[in-house]
C-alpha cells in the first residue's frame, strides 16, 4: 500500500519508535520567539543543559514588538523586559536572533518561509500554533508548549504519537473575488473548530494547486483553528519555484539533490487516509465570522443562523457567542458598520495580500468611521512594499503601512481594538477579547477587510468588482 | 527533572458548561507577558472571572462561594486555540489536579499532560450526567483514578473509564519527564543525524 505524504515525512525523521511510547522525531528547524521561550531556557538551565543544536534554532520578536516607531525603546515595560530577554537568552545559548532592526526580523511564520529556511520535507516546531503554516510547502509543522519547546532545545526531537490522516480537497474555480482565505473559513465553517482535531490533514485537489505559495501558507496557518495538528500541501513547481534563490535556500549541487528528493513527496495513489473530505469551490462565497470562534463563520451575504437551530446543550454556548458580539438571531451582517479593519497577521501579511490589497483601493479612500491598520509580517515585506510604491497607495488611502510584527491579532502589544468596537481582521481568531478586552473581531479576507474599509460597512467585495469591470468596460 | 505525581483524587468540582473554551479565555494575551511559570492563576479566566476595573464578577462560577474542588469540569473542544502553555500553568497554579471535558484541543492536551495537570475525555452522556449531579449537589464528589483510569461520581456510583497514552500516565504517576527520556537515547539522535 502507498504511503501518505504526511507519512513519507515522519517515517524520514523517527529517530526511535517503540510500542507503548511516543516516537521521537527529529525536529529540522526550531523557530523561537520571546513569549513562549523563556521558561524554556529557565528550565535548560536549571538542567544544566545548553541548546543541543543552536544553528538549527532561530529565534525573531515579533508578539509583543510596537508597529509604529519601532526604532524607539519599547514603552511598555513587560514587553520590554520579555524582548530583551530574548535577546539576553539567544546571546547565552549562541542563538541566532532576528531582532527589532534586524533586516530579517518579522512575524515568525512569515520570515521562515520567505529566508528559505522552510523547505520542503522538513519538521518544523514553535512555541505558536501558527506553526502549521510551514506545511504550505509540504513540510510536517505544528506548534508546541513551552516544556516541548524546552525539549526541542534540549535534544532537537520531540515526543510525538503519530496522528491521523485527513484528506482535503477543493476541486473547481473560485468566484471572482474569493480566496485562500474565503477557502479555509469556509472548511472550517463546514466541520467547525474541532473537526480536525487529532488529524494531520492534507490539502488537494486543483484549486489548491492553483494557489500561490502565499495563499496555501494561508490556508495552513488556519489548519489549527480546526483543530488540525497540523496542515500540509504537497511541493510541486511553485513550492520549487518559490524556495529557489532565497537567503538559505540550498545552492548548486545540494539545490539539484534538494529538488530530486522533493519531487519524490506527495501521496501515493493508494495512499489511504482515515478521513477524505470534498468542497466544491464554485460553492464558496467570500467568507466572514460572526462568532467567538473561527468556525463560526458564513458566506457575506447569509444570516446569522438561528439559536434553534442547534442541539439544546450548545443553545447556552451559542447565544453567549452572540451577545458578545451584540449580534442577534437571523441577523445580516451586510451592511453592519464597522470601526477598525486590520490587514495582517501569520494569516495575511505577505507581500502578495498587500499587492492585492493596494491594488484595489488605489484611487479610493476609506471611510470616516474606520480606523485602518496595514501590518507587514515582515522588515523584507515592508520594504519591498516601499520599493513597488504601495506604501504610498496606502497613504492616499488612508489605510497607514505599520512597521512588522503580530500587532492586532492577539494584541499583546499597544496595537489593541477597543471594548465594543468591531474590527473585520484578516488574522485567524475571532475569540472573546482576542484583540483586546472586549473586542469584537469578524474575520475576513485581505479584500473583503479592505472593502469593508472603503465603505466603513461590512461589504460584498464582489458588488465592487461587478461595478469595476463595468467602469473598465465604459473606458474601452 | 521529576514533575508532579499523579494517581488517585477524590474532590468536589467546579463546573464550567461552556463549549469551545479557547486558551485565550483561560488566560488572555496580555497576561503572558511574565517570564516565569508561576502566578498565572491570578489571572486564570481573568474577562470572565473579573470586571474591566479588576472586582470579580459574581454570576462566573470561580467567584460563586457555592463551588469548588481541585477538578475542572467543562464543555467540549476544551482548550482550543493557541498553543500557549500558560494555559495549563493557570490552571494549574489555581488549584486544580484535573479538567474533564467530553473533548480537549490536543495541544493543550499535551500541555497539561506535561504540568501534572490530568485532562480526563469523557464521554458526552457523562458529560450531561455530570452537570446534572452538579447542579442538584454543587457538593458531589468525584474520583478520578489515573492508575486504574476511571471516573466516578461518587454519590451514585456511575462510572466510565478514560483513555490515557501509557508512556504518558507512567510519566504522571511517576514523575517522570520527556526529556530525560529523550536524553537517555541521546545516541541515536546523533547516529540519526549522522546517517542523514
Amino acid at each position: 500500500m502507498g504511503q501518505t505524504l504526511f507519512d513519507k515525512i515522519w517515517d524520514a525523521h523517527v529517530v526511535s519508535s517503540n510500542e507503548g511510547f511516543p516516537d521521537i522525531l527529529y525536529i529540522d528547524t526550531h523557530f523561537i520567539h520571546e513569549v513562549t521561550s523563556p521558561q524554556a531556557f529557565d528550565g535548560l538551565r536549571a538542567r544544566g543543559l545548553p541548546v543541543f543544536r543552536p544553528k538549527q534554532t532561530v529565534a525573531t520578536a515579533d508578539h509583543n514588538v510596537p508597529t509604529w516607531d519601532q526604532h524607539l525603546p519599547i514603552k511598555e515595560e513587560l514587553s520590554r523586559y520579555q524582548v530583551d530577554m530574548l535577546t539576553k537568552n539567544c546571546a547565552e545559548f549562541g542563538i541566532e536572533l532576528y531582532g527589532l532592526g534586524h533586516p530579517f526580523q518579522g512575524i515568525v511564520h512569515v520570515i521562515g518561509p520567505e529566508l528559505g529556511i522552510t523547505r520542503p520535507g522538513g519538521t518544523y516546531v514553535c512555541g505558536d500554533s501558527h506553526t502549521s503554516t510551514h506545511g504550505a510547502f509540504g513540510a510536517i509543522a505544528f506548534g508546541i508548549g513551552t516544556s516541548q519547546v524546552e525539549q526541542v532545545m534540549a535534544t532537537q526531537c520531540l515526543l510525538q504519537s503519530r496522528p491521523k490522516r485527513m484528506k482535503i480537497e477543493v476541486n473547481g474555480k473560485l468566484q471572482k473575488g474569493v480566496g485562500a482565505k474565503d477557502i479555509i473559513l469556509y472548511i472550517i465553517s463546514q466541520i467547525s473548530a474541532a473537526g480536525g482535531t487529532g488529524y494531520a490533514v492534507e490539502y488537494a485537489g486543483d484549486t489548491i494547486r492553483a494557489l500561490s505559495m502565499e495563499g496555501r501558507m494561508t490556508i495552513c496557518n488556519m489548519s489549527i483553528e480546526m483543530g488540525a495538528r497540523c496542515g500540509l500541501i504537497a511541493p510541486d513547481e511553485t513550492t520549487i519555484n518559490y524556495v529557489k534563490g532565497r537567503e538559505f535556500a540550498p545552492k548548486g549541487e545540494e539545490w539539484d539533490k534538494a529538488v530530486a528528493y522533493w519531487q519524490t513527496l506527495y501521496s501515493d495513489e493508494d495512499a489511504e487516509f482515515d478521513s477524505v473530505l470534498s468542497f466544491k469551490a464554485e460553492d464558496i462565497e467570500p467568507m466572514i465570522t460572526y462568532g467567538t470562534n473561527p468556525g463560526m463563520g458564513i458566506g457575506v451575504t447569509q444570516h446569522v443562523p438561528e439559536t434553534a437551530s442547534f442541539e439544546q446543550k450548545e443553545q447556552g454556548s451559542y447565544k453567549k457567542a452572540l451577545d458578545y458580539m451584540g449580534l442577534h438571531d437571523d441577523q445580516q451582517l451586510l451592511g453592519k458598520p464597522i470601526d477598525y479593519v486590520f490587514i495582517g497577521s501569520c494569516t495575511n501579511s505577505r507581500i502578495e495580500d498587500l499587492r492585492e490589497v493596494a491594488q484595489f483601493v488605489k484611487g479610493k479612500h476609506k471611510a470616516d468611521n474606520v480606523t485602518v491598520w496595514v501590518v507587514p509580517g515582515s522588515k523584507q515585506v515592508q520594504e519591498q512594499a516601499i520599493r513597488e510604491g504601495l506604501d504610498k497607495i496606502f497613504d492616499a488611502a488612508g489605510f497607514p503601512l505599520r512597521e512588522p510584527g503580530c500587532s492586532a491579532c492577539l494584541g499583546m502589544n499597544e496595537d489593541k481594538i477597543p471594548a465594543g468596537k468591531y474590527c473585520v481582521s484578516t488574522s485567524n481568531r475571532n475569540f472573546e477579547g482576542r484583540q483586546g478586552p472586549n473586542s469584537r473581531t469578524f474575520l475576513a479576507s485581505p479584500l473583503t477587510a479592505a472593502a469593508s474599509a472603503i465603505t466603513g460597512v461590512v461589504t460584498d467585495i464582489r458588488e465592487f468588482l461587478k461595478e469595476e469591470n463595468t467602469m473598465s468596460l465604459r473606458g474601452t | 527533572m521529576s514533575t508532579k505525581i499523579f494517581k488517585h483524587i477524590q474532590t468536589s468540582v467546579v463546573p464550567l458548561p461552556i463549549e469551545n473554551i479557547d486558551t485565550d479565555q483561560i488566560i488572555p494575551a496580555r497576561f503572558l507577558k511574565a517570564t516565569t511559570r508561576d502566578g498565572f492563576g491570578n489571572n486564570l479566566f481573568r474577562d470572565w472571572r473579573f470586571d474591566n476595573d479588576g472586582n470579580p464578577k459574581q454570576d462566573f462560577v470561580l467567584n460563586n462561594p457555592t463551588y469548588s474542588g481541585k477538578i475542572l469540569v467543562a464543555g467540549k473542544n476544551f482548550g482550543c486555540g493557541s498553543s500557549r502553555e500558560h494555559a495549563a500553568w493557570a490552571i494549574a497554579d489555581y488549584g486544580f489536579d484535573a479538567v474533564v471535558s467530553s473533548f480537549f484541543a490536543d495541544i493543550f492536551k499535551g500541555n497539561a499532560l506535561n504540568n501534572g495537570l490530568l485532562p480526563v475525555q469523557v464521554s458526552d452522556d457523562f458529560l450531561k450526567k455530570l452537570f446534572e449531579v452538579i447542579d442538584a449537589d454543587p457538593h458531589a464528589e468525584v474520583e478520578i483514578d489515573l492508575v486504574d483510569q476511571f471516573i466516578k461520581i461518587v454519590k451514585t456510583g456511575e462510572q466510565e473509564s478514560f483513555e490515557v497514552n501509557p508512556y504518558k500516565k507512567a510519566c504522571m504517576t511517576n514523575g517522570y519527564d520527556d526529556i530525560d527520556y529523550i536524553l537517555s537515547k541521546k545516541e541515536l539522535v546523533e547516529e540519526f543525524e549522522g546517517a542523514r
